[in-house]
């Protein structure tokens, strides 16, 4: 066995984590109220953005939610909850951040996985008239709808493609 | 997953209301009609209330912050950036075609910019108004 046969498994494990980073699609299961909810006013967020823990907290507070009431019914509130616990991301994989300070909701875009994803963007570009909020992905990710975040769709404010 | 389909489809349809947006334009005006029996809907009072700044919410202080001063045009929420698509009928023929929904956005989007709940003559205007277009 020559060196690329042994290095052939090593490099698809290497394919597959790649991929998995910049693929962020729904997992099944989600209750349609995910969509027509949470989806109506920001986009349906991948679960696995925050821990099991912070979306719990979001979903305790959902009458002061960033500014806006988003209270729904309690069988609602619950089925979306277990949706997003059940496929929440891994603590040790975001990293610290997501929970912000005491009295304060956690936020997806505070985590340390979050930062360091973004850490090339200028501040401009986050206070960009078509981008407003670290939250509204499908600014520059053009196909953050259907859960795929690569690298060659993203087109930053005013159209340049994004280049390393 | 194929097995689902035929139960959401069931789902679907005893959730949704399917109606026309003068179907729901005339609920509302029969509800304010019971109160004051000479109401009219306006779409000129839907166009005030439409762009008027209410002010209870400094980020989204009237209707057209989020859905832009034309409804026939798409809007995008002031604090989230997110593409809101038309909400007049003729622009988007989803509008005004489920009655929980149409109550379901009222209620949260006039306890947001109105900070109370909307009358069903404001309703009745408003609707005439995104029917109508500018």
């Amino acid at each position: 066995m020559n060196a690329t046969h042994m290095l052939a498994p090593l490099f698809s494990i290497f394919l597959a984590c790649a991929a998995q980073a910049d693929d962020l699609r729904l997992p099944a299961g989600a209750p349609p109220a995910f969509q027509s909810e949470c989806g109506a006013c920001h986009l349906a967020f991948p679960p696995r953005l925050l821990a099991a823990e912070d979306w719990r907290r979001v979903m305790a507070g959902l009458d002061r939610h960033y500014g806006d009431n988003a209270s729904l019914d309690a069988p609602t509130r619950r089925a979306i909850e277990a949706y997003l616990v059940e496929n929440a991301g891994k603590p040790r994989k975001l990293g610290p951040g997501g929970t912000a300070a005491p009295g304060e909701a956690p936020r997806l875009t505070a985590t340390a996985w979050f930062k360091r994803k973004h850490h090339e963007v200028p501040p401009a570009s986050w206070r960009h008239a078509e981008v407003r909020s670290p939250a509204n992905c499908a600014a520059c990710h053009k196909q953050a709808a259907s859960g795929s975040y690569r690298e060659r769709e993203i087109v930053m404010p005013g159209g340049r493609r994004w280049q390393d | 997953m194929k097995a689902l389909i035929p139960v959401l489809i069931g789902l679907f349809a005893v959730t949704a209301q399917a109606a026309t947006p003068n179907e729901i334009l005339a609920g509302y005006r029969a509800e304010a009609a019971k109160s004051n029996p000479r109401y009219q809907s306006s779409a000129e009072l839907g166009a005030q209330l439409y762009t008027h700044p209410f002010g209870v919410s400094a980020k989204m202080p009237s209707c057209s912050s989020c859905h832009s001063d034309d409804p026939a045009r798409g809007g995008s929420h002031v604090v989230t950036g997110k593409a809101i698509q038309p909400l007049a009928p003729a622009a988007n023929a989803e509008r005004f075609s489920d009655l929980a929904k149409v109550e379901k956005w009222f209620r949260r989007n006039c306890g947001e910019v109105l900070g109370r709940e909307c009358s069903a003559a404001e309703k009745a205007d408003f609707i005439s108004f995104v029917m109508r277009g500018r």
